[in-house]
């Protein structure tokens, strides 16, 4: 896992709720056997026109969009499937955090185990952000995770939840498998606990 | 010591292996399923760490999201052309990974073939106080028989695969209670869809719901797995009902359940499932049973639901700027009027399928509307069952000669137009009702309208050509 300890950034606006992982990567991308290469196909039908041109009006379609790490959405974000394609989209693109007011328990669960954070901010300062990137597109965010601070634009610094366990994978780029292997002895003994073979 | 507990905290705490502070816990995983789309990632894991599957006694797999339903000839034998060569890579990717490791699968050819949901319930792997995961969101089905069931990612399905067991934090619970007596005409999908419509596809997130009450246990166990399925739909984690004679009716004699004095066992340990009286739930919902009707979705997301008898909302009635952009955007998507009656908008495809409604009693309830009658001109139905099995049973009772006499089309088991990932799917503008789970823009085809309903809508709007209340058909 990739691991992310600060990032300075502009921010991509896609302050919409409720935003689903079936527009986030549409499922007939979805049978690919890799993790890779997934980010042209990012939110694929709000980003296309039929014949496959890019809409101009769509922020992703924006160059100084592929040059920003982070993505602002609405409330909800990455509701629907468990696809993990999604955050495998969201960071072949080139995110590396994405900022709602709340997220989808399994899009949030399967971000944290590739390296892509999920910032969930206050509605109100959600909104504070939201309103000085679109007065200053070029302005920048910072996050350091370490101190679970977000910096907005206007130099305003807030505070962001994540878990102890999450945020020291993130840190350290750890894989939480090899966390898990190292619990063999306790399912072993589980196993015998319940009477198995 | 403990106090009374529910449902929930019985089986969590049953299953935990270890904890230690401010770490998630280590839960042991009691069944993993497994199908094509989500897992070819997680084996090329193992297979670069050089680790093997754990328990391939506790694993099982199919192929559904992706297998073609169109036979080539009109017979079950030999299914038609996969859509395209992605598919059939995929899925010839699971049966090798299978046979790498070691993992019981039912594949394209195997009786028990169909929707990773209908089959383990069908075949007894699904039982009581069990923890069963599957990367796959609508796992939460499984939750109707008291067990502890959710959808996982494909980093997930790596660390059950190698494991047996995941990271995972202790969700809030929620008990949903549902009281009074369901009048005729309305299913478990009416209950579901007016449940989210209540909470909102966010009303659910971080809990388990719990649902129980007078309505829930009058439900069958099909019609249980239906409110269960759609729980992921109000965001929660998963849902569940307790056990109780219903559920042991269901299992008993399945392949996989237990069998002679192991099933007494087994049954005597699952009767102490149930929440105990007095247990504490983090929230509670309810919800009156005798005031549904039957739902239909009208917008882009599941909770955008009404009662068939109503009116699709006007934006100009919501006071929240992000409520009322959210529903122009939606009703712009779909094509619909604010005001307009949701009764009598016309439909282009009616889908009957789905781990939500493609079981044997879905089944029988369109064929108990379309009985007799006939699809409208210019409607293409599919009736799509939910596996192998179910196909049988249908044929066995002669559901399939109803369906086709009336005009629909009657296909081979899978995911098929749930997902539209098979080469069924609607075209741009198409407006479909359907008894799948999901309403999101393009979920059924790029730029195709879905309204999720019961199959009892369904077939009735089959045979109006028009969106229709199975109450009111005229003959
Ligand atoms: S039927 Fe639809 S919701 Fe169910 S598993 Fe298949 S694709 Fe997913």
């Amino acid at each position: 896992m990739q691991k992310l300890t600060t990032l300075t950034s502009t921010v991509v606006l896609l302050p919409i709720d409720n935003i689903d992982t079936d527009q986030v990567i549409p499922a007939r991308f979805l049978k690919t056997t890799e993790k890779t290469g997934l980010g042209e196909h990012l939110f694929e039908d709000w980003r296309y026109d039929a014949d496959g041109s890019p809409k101009p009006d769509f922020v992703l379609n924006r160059p100084e969009s592929k040059r920003s790490a982070v993505l602002l959405a609405g409330a909800n974000f990455g509701i629907g499937s468990s696809r993990e394609h999604a955050p495998w989209a969201l960071m072949d693109y080139g995110f590396r955090a994405v900022i709602a007011p709340s997220f989808a328990d399994i899009l949030r669960s399967n971000s944290l185990k590739n390296g892509l954070l999920p910032l969930i901010l206050e509605p109100a300062v959600h909104l504070r952000l939201l309103e000085q990137i679109e007065e200053i597109p070029a302005a920048q965010v910072s996050i350091d995770l370490a101190s679970q601070e977000l910096t907005l634009p206007s130099g305003e610094k807030v505070g962001f939840p994540i878990d102890p366990f999450s945020k020291t994978c993130l840190l350290n780029g750890t894989d939480e498998l090899g966390y898990l292997l190292g619990f063999e002895p306790q399912i072993i003994a589980y196993e015998q606990r319940l009477g198995e073979k | 010591m403990t106090g009374p507990r529910t449902l929930f905290d019985k089986i969590w705490e049953g299953h935990v292996v270890a904890q230690e502070p401010g770490s998630p816990a280590v839960l042991y995983i009691d069944l993993h399923l497994v199908h094509e789309v989500t897992s070819p990632q997680a084996f090329e894991g193992l297979r670069q760490q050089g680790l093997k599957v754990r328990r391939p006694d506790k694993t099982a797999a199919t192929m559904d999201h992706g297998v073609p339903t169109r036979t080539a000839d009109g017979t079950s034998l030999g299914r038609m052309a996969f859509a395209d060569e992605l598919s059939r890579r995929q899925i010839a990717a699971l049966e090798a990974n299978c046979r790498e490791f070691d993992i019981p699968y039912y594949g394209l050819e195997s009786p028990n073939q169909g929707i990773v949901h209908v089959i383990g319930p069908e075949l007894g792997l699904t039982q009581p106080g069990m923890t069963l995961v599957c990367g796959d969101s609508h796992t939460s089905t499984h939750g109707a028989f008291g067990a502890l069931a959710f959808g996982i990612g494909t980093s997930e399905v790596e660390h059950v695969l190698a494991t047996q067991a995941l990271l995972q934090y202790r969700p809030k619970t929620c008990l949903v209670q549902i009281d009074g007596r369901i009048p005729a005409g309305i299913t478990g999908k009416d209950i579901i869809l007016a449940l989210i419509a209540k909470i909102g596809t966010g009303g659910g997130a971080g809990y388990v719901l719990e649902y129980g009450g007078s309505a829930i246990r009058a439900l069958s166990m099909e019609q249980r797995m239906t409110v269960c399925n759609m729980s992921i739909e109000a965001g929660a984690r998963a849902g569940m009902i307790a056990p109780d004679d219903t559920t042991f009716a269901y299992v008993a004699g399945r392949r996989f359940a237990p069998q002679g004095t192991a099933w007494d066992q087994a049954v005597a340990a699952w009767r102490k499932l149930p929440s105990d009286e007095g247990a504490q739930y983090d929230k509670t919902v309810d919800l009156d049973a005798a005031a549904l009707e039957p739902m239909i979705t009208f917008g882009t997301n599941p909770g955008m639901a009404r009662p068939v008898s109503g009116r699709v909302p006007d934006p100009a009635a919501f006071s929240d700027p992000h409520e009322r952009a959210a529903l122009e955007k939606a009703l712009a998507y779909m094509g619909l009027t604010p005001g307009q009656p949701l009764i009598g908008h016309p439909v282009d495809v009616v889908f009957i399928g789905s781990c939500t409604n493609g079981r044997l009693e879905d089944l029988r309830l369109a064929a108990s509307v379309l009985s007799g009658r006939k699809v409208a001109a210019g409607v293409r139905a599919l009736v799509v069952p939910g596996s192998q099995q179910v196909k049988k049973q249908a044929e066995a009772e002669g559901l399939d000669q109803v369906f086709l006499a009336a005009g629909a089309e009657w296909r081979e088991p899978g995911c098929s137009m749930c997902i539209a990932m098979n080469g069924d799917q609607l075209s741009p503008g198409q407006v479909a009702v359907s008894t799948s789970n999901r309403n999101f823009e393009g979920r059924q085809g790029k730029g195709g309208r879905t309204m999720l309903a019961s199959p009892l809508t369904a077939a009735a709007t089959a045979v109006a050509g028009r969106v229709a209340d199975a109450r009111k058909l005229k003959t």
